[in-house]
């Protein structure tokens, strides 16, 4: 659970994490190991098209909530359940509090349920004096050790076979060794003996369906069904997100639910309840059953515009175990009961904003999740949202006010660069890095080396050099960015050359400033939507075939963020559609459009690996064009070990946690030196920047470039 | 449509790769001659698998102790076979037993079903258990045998969608999907087998 006050406490619980060589580990053999599991059980799937129909079906069920529930009710009770309503969490403890009461209850068994995790039920359960055990392994060993999940599917992947040897030695009263198949074992004869005494069940539902007032249930352990059987009551506690129509809604989902939790076609048993079954320990022969709906704020947040999404989220977890943030510092770190980046958002509604407001700084914005929900749920998106919205409550923190109003005023922000130029004339190196870090800098930021200023800006050198192309094939303008305007003009003029000797007649407006993005991502909303109101109207869009930049960042930003930031001005909102609509990557451009060709290069066959920035590969979807130019620029391109994962840049990001940008690096430059080539490629200056800093300081041989340069360059 | 065949041919392929043990038979006394086979083979639970040799907490250790033979559980046969079922087994020196399941909750060696469907895709046995002693017999046992007429497999549980509504309209109901072992990873995410339910299933196909 997250308990931190601030973010300069928070940063050292993420120290201390940093340092549990166990846990990271674990956390990185499952993070590699997932991810195959996940594509070899998707394998021959249209994956995207049923998390589209899952979106759709959830979305519909979120607007019809109210009724589905009456639906539900209705159904459920003529199969002679009792069912119950719970406003939040208190209610819905007190409710089975005194359902344990009434039937006379005194000892509980449960199934897993992140419900029951989200209103603390046990505690008010053993308060009113009940005992109650919870029979998931993992949760039981959790239970037992006073801790809280750490992953919403395997909640204690932070513990070793050890420390769970140990627990069970203090629990049974008898010596265990740690081996994991015998403490299955034992946990399995201990927990029976519960199951025997105990008169009420709980659990959770994986769905909650209308049609028949049925609930399905998804375990692979099987204590779900022991729950659900062997006592005389059975209390279901679900949260009103799964409420579903039909019984074909709910098998929809099961085709992904354990696919993207654990890369299993199906778990070992789904169940599904209808009515008050058979139950030989009541005196009428009939199990006494109970469901309690629990809404605690889950209604308020459907009829949000934006957060409805929420309501899709059916619980798998994989948006942690995808997440490079959770993989280095576990669950107890990323979330608060909810973990991973459904958890950031989570906590907010659920926890509150002081529960919420370190956790959701801690994303990096790579997007690995929303690749992988299986609700199509934009989270980074959301994150940033409520990061926006707990400073606007509580106050812009100085940094991020302060930049969000040099970055409104283009002049001014041009102006500090020049002059930064002079600034670090002592300190800059002739290798293009700076010698020392600056003050502002402390020392966890000594992991990778800072470049300097450029001598002179792109933006001077175009209104100079600028290249006339006599018979254009295709018109387009040139999004720089401040890094390659500023910091790396090389790129650009790579780019330029490339697209001249292509027939390709550019424009370079000179009005345009920074994209933008690193005031979104440090929550200001405002001077993100003035900046990016400025470009649009810097850009004329009707008047090119592309808008191209060489930045990933800023083509995902410009593409999907700038028409939802000024979605309220209708004119702005139109200009932004055909904005977004012309904006392409270099690479792309470059290969699918001009379709270059290997022969017009020098084959010089070099080995080039490569780093897929997270705005290109997941923002764009561009995973092909990048590596094929590799090939076609004349180098040998060998793949790198985890190529499309974060290198741990995220802008601003990388300021407010060194610690863990420092880590994710070494990570990605460990895999990088692995692969034996000499260069390395990538098409995003701010990983360019991360990826050269953090080689320079290991003095290690290989070369960073921009694949624009290598085009550029081999040209024949 | 997948002819008959193939569906058999996926539905073995994809319930060996969650650990079912599948055979084929060809009459439902090859069935009996199995679960008699497979009981006299497997030792008692007191000395093996699940995890008899370990110390328990005294409680649970008086649980355990309260099984002293084997035991066959098949509740839910059609009179005939369970009659044969319950005559081999005596002969054999085990016990069968068709009801009472709660006074077995140490673990019954054992559980005898049949299946009303198959689901290829995945590998599952679709179970329908209103009653609970079948529900029962299915969940504490070490080993759960499980007989599927191969008529009875279907492609992917939409093709089942339309029974399962039928029987959760017509209340009440307790329905399941099983799919190998029981599982857990929960434990440094190493795979253990029959952690709350059966450690075995056996899956015997019956040709009709
Ligand atoms: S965007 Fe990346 S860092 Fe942020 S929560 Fe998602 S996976 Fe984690
Ligand atoms: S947000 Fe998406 S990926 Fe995360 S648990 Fe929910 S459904 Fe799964």
């Amino acid at each position: 659970m997250q308990k931190a006050n601030d973010l300069k406490e928070y940063r050292e619980e993420l120290r201390e994490t940093l340092g549990n060589d166990f846990l990271r580990t674990t956390l990185d053999n499952f993070a590699i190991a997932y991810r195959a599991g996940r594509a070899n059980a998707f394998k021959d799937m249209d994956v995207r098209g049923l998390i589209k129909e899952i979106a759709d079906s959830k979305d519909e069920a979120a607007r019809n909530a109210d009724a589905l529930y009456r639906e539900f009710k209705e159904n459920a009770e003529a199969a002679g359940i009792h069912v119950h309503f719970a406003k939040d969490g208190d209610e819905a403890n007190r409710i089975i509090a005194q359902i344990a009461k009434d039937a006379n209850c005194k000892k509980i068994v449960k199934s897993k349920s992140m419900t029951a995790e989200e209103t603390l039920l046990n505690h008010d359960l053993e308060d009113a004096g009940l005992e109650v055990t919870e029979t998931d392994l993992g949760e039981w060993i959790i239970q037992l050790r006073h801790e809280g999940p750490s992953h919403m599917v395997m909640p204690a992947i932070h513990l070793s076979r050890f420390q769970v040897g140990d627990l069970f030695t203090e629990v049974t009263g008898k010596e265990q060794d740690s081996d994991i198949e015998k403490l299955v074992k034992v946990a399995r004869r201990e927990l029976r003996q519960k199951y025997v005494e105990a008169d009420m069940g709980i659990t959770g539902a994986n769905f909650a369906i209308a049609e028949t007032g049925s609930i399905g249930l998804v375990t692979n352990e099987g204590n779900a069904r022991l729950v659900s059987t062997l006592p005389r009551v059975h209390v279901a506690l679900m949260g009103i997100d799964k409420l579903l129509p039909t019984l074909h809604d709910a098998l929809r989902i099961l085709k992904v639910l354990p696919r993207n939790a654990t890369g299993q076609a199906i778990t070992s048993y789904v169940t599904w309840i209808t009515g008050n079954n058979e139950c030989l320990a009541a005196e009428d022969g009939r199990k006494e059953i109970h469901y309690v709906v629990l809404d605690n704020g889950r209604s308020e947040l459907i009829k949000d515009p934006l957060f409805s999404q929420v309501n899709r989220c059916v619980r798998c977890g994989a948006c942690a175990n995808v997440c490079p943030v959770y993989r280095l510092v576990g669950g107890h770190k990323m979330g608060h009961i909810y973990i991973g980046a459904i958890g950031l958002i989570l906590t907010y509604f659920f926890h509150g904003k002081d529960k919420a407001k370190n956790l959701v700084q801690n994303c990096i914005n790579c997007e690995a999740c929303k690749d992988v929900c299986a609700g199509g749920i934009d989270l980074p998106r959301l994150i940033k949202e409520i990061h926006a919205r707990i400073q606007d409550e509580d106050g812009h923190p100085l940094p991020s006010f302060l930049l969000g109003k040099m970055l409104k005023n283009r002049k001014l922000f041009h102006t500090l660069l020049r002059t930064a130029k002079w600034g670090q004339k002592p300190v800059a190196e002739k290798d293009g890095f700076i010698r020392h870090l600056p003050m502002i800098f402390s020392k966890e930021h000594g992991f990778r080396a800072l470049p300097t200023i450029a001598e002179t800006p792109f933006r001077d050198w175009w209104k100079e050099k600028r290249p006339r192309v006599a018979n254009p094939k295709y018109r387009v303008a040139l999004f720089s960015g401040c890094v390659q305007d500023f910091v790396y003009p090389e790129q650009m003029q790579a780019a330029v050359d490339v697209f001249a000797a292509n027939d390709v007649a550019m424009e370079f407006p000179e009005e345009q400033s920074c994209c933008g993005l690193p005031v979104q991502m440090m929550g200001e909303t405002k001077a993100s939507r003035d900046v990016a109101v400025q470009n649009l109207r810097a850009f004329e869009p009707e008047a090119y075939d592309y808008i191209v930049t060489l930045c990933a960042s800023c083509a995902a930003h410009l593409k999907h963020n700038y028409p939802k930031l000024v979605m309220d001005k209708p004119a702005m909102k139109l200009r932004a559609d055909a904005f977004a609509a012309k904006i392409i990557d270099y690479s792309s451009f470059v290969n699918d459009v001009l379709k270059v060709n290997a022969e017009d290069f020098r084959q010089t066959g070099e080995k080039a690996t490569y780093h897929a920035p997270c705005h290109l590969c997941r923002g764009l979807d561009v995973h092909e064009a990048p590596r094929q130019l590799i090939e076609k620029s004349g180098m040998e391109y060998v793949e790198c070990a985890e190529e499309e994962v974060c290198c741990g840049f995220g802008g601003t990001f990388s300021m407010k946690f060194p610690e863990l940008s420092a880590e994710l690096l070494k990570k990605k430059l460990d895999n990088v030196e692995a692969t034996g080539a000499d260069t390395l490629l990538t098409d995003c200056p701010g990983c360019i920047m991360q990826l050269r800093g953090g080689l320079k300081r290991r003095g290690s041989r290989v070369q960073v470039k921009h694949v624009a340069e290598v085009m550029s360059k081999n040209k024949k | 449509m997948p002819s008959k065949e193939d569906l058999y041919q996926k539905f073995v392929e994809k319930a060996g790769l969650v650990s079912a043990k599948v055979t084929s038979i060809a009459t439902e006394d090859d069935a009996l001659k199995y679960v008699i086979n497979l009981c006299d083979k497997k030792e008692a639970c007191q000395l093996m698998i699940s995890g008899c040799e370990a110390d328990l907490s005294d409680k649970a250790e008086a649980l355990c102790d309260a099984k002293q033979k084997k035991v066959i559980a098949a509740p839910g046969l059609n009179e005939d076979l369970y009659k044969k079922l319950a005559a081999q087994a005596k002969k054999a020196g085990f016990e069968c037993i068709s009801e009472g399941m709660r006074d077995h909750l140490a673990g019954v060696d054992i559980g005898f079903t049949f299946a009303e469907y198959g689901i290829a895709d995945t590998g599952t046995l679709m179970l329908d258990c209103p009653g609970e002693e079948m529900r029962l017999a299915t969940m504490v046992s070490e080993f759960h045998v499980c007989v599927l007429p191969k008529s009875k497999i279907k492609a992917n549980t939409y093709a089942v969608e339309k029974m399962m509504l039928t029987r959760m309209k017509k209340t009440p109901d307790y329905l399941a999907f099983i799919t190998g072992p029981s599982r857990t990873a929960d434990i440094e995410r190493v795979l253990a087998l029959g952690v709350h339910g059966p450690l075995e299933l056996h899956i015997l196909i019956l040709e009709d």
